[in-house]
């Protein structure tokens, strides 16, 4: 009797465990490293006592990976780029779609917005909203070269050794934008972008013997770049931008055809668990105190309504330093890519990667 | 009764190893091979074939990058027993039983430390504006910074210093089972030095130089870290095509194969170094 009694409170406090164990949610996020500050998750835990915040730091690619891994379960919130939906949706069926009247839609900026859910609207279904955005340009210590302005001036000889860049996607698209061409009008016509990118390799195979290193990650771009081993290289702006606060003399540089933008977006895995978590921490970063905060660890501008107001002084004073409001005018935003294109990119970075340089 | 026994401790003790081999080796392995013969035709719609190890074949960039990844894998396999050989013999046979403990314990060390840091290690010390740079122009050696970083040569010491105690640690082993009184009757026989080295002390090391050889090779061949932070501009290695494969260009299918084919590619490697040494695995791992 004794023993049945003491299982049944067992049992019964496992229950009641379990029970409350359930009650605190849990928001899985898939974020880039600095999207997801202590700060700002500690508060947001604060504000919503039954969420718990578990952030998984990717990149664009891994965060496509990991999702098709599980057809879209494990992860309740990610944040791949906005060219970076379209397609994986189509090819994987990953994410679902966003419930828009849950989210403060009005805080956003107007024309990010409208862009990222005209390149995220599949069959009627808007398939995320923009968060942070920023560009890929070029970065230049303004002491050692003052005349780096366009993407080809990576490959100038006066550089020799001097210069780096990342073998991916990005300086692809530069390259062809300073050789004349515009290969996102070119996505539509995959042949013509297959022999753009023909240009484009050729090009950056002789320019190979120009480049120090190509680099991997933000880290050892800045360590090349404020140890002076380069004075230009291809970059995102947040890098040059903390760079900036280092040594004044280390600007971002638009390049002449435009810096390229792209918009980190926020995007509900199509197994998520946590939905309405998920919304509530959208919401939660739209909050201009929030934003500035987040802007201050990502060092990219928040996508909502006077963004670039709400950047922190340090980071603010960069901006300014880099951009003319021209050269905002002149941005080129990330087109989405089309199945197809990622093979043919693919191909196009090994074969320069595997060649022996000019 | 007793039999039983037996049996069923051997089972027991079995089936761990069987559930280890099937579910973490075998099952994923033919999971990949399934996905390695899948192509895909259009978004969402896929066909079996053998399109992947085509594509393959005829793209000279990927067997090259696979040759490429062989034949260094190979080199730092024959400097890693070049250089581990004197260390395990003096800590086996030559170092007292004191020091022996500590010596073995220091190549150990390296060990406790992650291969990234290992990695970052290097490149603090290589680097153009680095340790070994900066030392060579205050001593007045050289006027210009050096850079040692990104090239091959770079990646080659990377790897030998990442991989070479998995050389020495069954080296040591053999050579300690070994009784000093065979090399004192070599000499005593009127063998030269080299005569013992090659006529008892080589063949008595047999079992581990050839375990040791596999082991490093393999681990060369799949690493991935080293060559890709120490590697320069024109160095590939097959891991990172796998990677890129996979991760960036979302082609699992030929990931898959191209894992698949790393493996065969190796194994093959392996017995064609045991076939042209002339060893087989029975008479030398499986006595090491």
């Amino acid at each position: 009797m004794r023993l049945k009694a003491t299982l049944a409170t067992l049992l019964a406090a496992t229950i009641l465990s379990t029970a409350s164990m359930a009650q605190a949610e849990t928001l899985r996020l898939l974020t880039w490293g600095s999207y997801a500050p202590d700060e700002l998750v500690k508060k947001f835990e604060a504000e919503n006592p039954d969420i718990k915040v578990e952030v998984t730091f990717s990149n664009n690619e891994e965060m496509i990976a990991k999702l098709r891994a599980t057809g879209g379960a494990g992860f309740d919130l990610a944040q791949p780029s906005h060219d970076r939906i379209y397609a994986a949706q189509l090819e994987y069926d990953i994410y679902k779609a966003l419930d828009l009247s849950k989210i403060n839609t009005d805080a956003m900026e107007k024309s990010l917005l409208d862009g990222v859910k005209a390149n995220t609207t599949i069959d009627g279904g808007v398939y995320a909203v923009p968060h942070q955005w920023g560009t890929s340009g070029l970065m230049a210590d303004k002491s050692k070269a003052p005349d780096l302005k366009s993407w080809s001036d990576l490959c100038d000889p006066k550089y020799k050794g001097k210069t780096s860049m990342r073998l991916k996607r990005t300086i692809l698209l530069g390259t062809a934008f300073a050789m004349g061409h515009d290969p996102f009008a070119a996505y539509s016509d995959l042949d013509k972008y297959q022999s753009i990118l023909d240009e484009v390799v050729d090009k950056l195979i002789v320019c190979k013997d120009n480049i120090k290193a190509y680099w991997k990650g933000g880290d050892d771009l800045s360590a090349m770049m404020l140890s002076g081993e380069i004075v230009g290289s291809e970059t995102w702006d947040s890098t040059a931008y903390k760079l900036y606060a280092e040594n004044p003399n280390i600007v971002f540089v638009p390049p002449t055809t435009g810096a390229l933008a792209w918009i980190d977006t926020f995007a509900i895995p199509r197994k998520g668990k946590a939905d309405d978590a998920a919304y509530k921490w959208i919401n939660f970063v739209l909050q201009p105190e929030n934003v500035t905060i987040m802007s201050g660890s990502t060092g990219a501008i928040a996508a909502v309504k006077g963004g670039l107001d709400l950047l922190p002084a340090d980071k603010k004073a960069a901006v300014n330093a880099s951009f003319t409001p021209a050269d905002i005018d002149n941005l080129k935003f990330f087109a989405n890519i089309p199945p197809g294109v990622e093979d043919m990119e693919g191909k196009a970075l090994e074969k320069i990667k595997a060649s022996t340089g000019g | 009764m007793q039999k039983d026994v037996k049996r069923l401790s051997l089972i027991l003790l079995f089936t761990p190893f069987a559930l280890w081999i099937l579910l973490l080796i075998i099952i994923p392995h033919m999971g990949m091979v399934v996905l390695s013969l899948r192509e895909k035709v259009a978004p969402r719609v896929y066909e079996y074939g053998l399109g992947n190890y085509i594509d393959f074949i005829n793209e000279p960039i990927y067997w090259n990058t696979l040759l490429r990844t062989g034949s260094m894998s190979l080199l730092v396999t024959v400097l890693a027993l070049l250089i581990g050989f004197p260390i395990a013999y003096y800590i086996a046979k030559i170092a007292g039983n004191r020091t022996r403990g500590a010596l073995f314990l220091l190549c150990l060390v390296p060990l406790w430390v992650s291969d990234l840091i290992r990695a970052f290690g290097w490149i603090l010390l290589l680097r153009e504006t680095g340790v070994i740079s900066s030392v060579l122009q205050w001593s007045g050696l050289v006027h210009e910074p050096i850079e040692f970083l990104y090239n091959d040569v770079t990646v080659i010491i990377g790897l030998v210093y990442t991989v070479i105690l998995f050389m020495i640690v069954p080296l040591v082993s053999t050579l300690d089972g070994m009784d000093n009184a065979m090399i004192e009757a070599g000499y005593n026989l009127g063998g030269s030095g080299p005569t013992v080295l090659r006529r008892i002390i080589i063949p008595y090391a047999m079992p581990g130089i050839v375990s040791g050889c596999i082991v490093v090779f393999m681990l060369t061949a799949g690493s991935y870290l080293t060559p890709i932070l120490l590697g320069g501009k024109n160095s590939s290695w097959f891991t990172e095509q796998i990677y890129d494969q996979f991760i960036t260009r979302f082609n699992w299918e030929s990931g898959a194969a191209f894992g698949f084919l790393l493996l065969v590619f190796t194994s093959f490697v392996v017995w064609l170094g045991l076939k042209i040494t002339g060893q087989t695995l029975a008479n030398t791992v499986a006595r090491s």
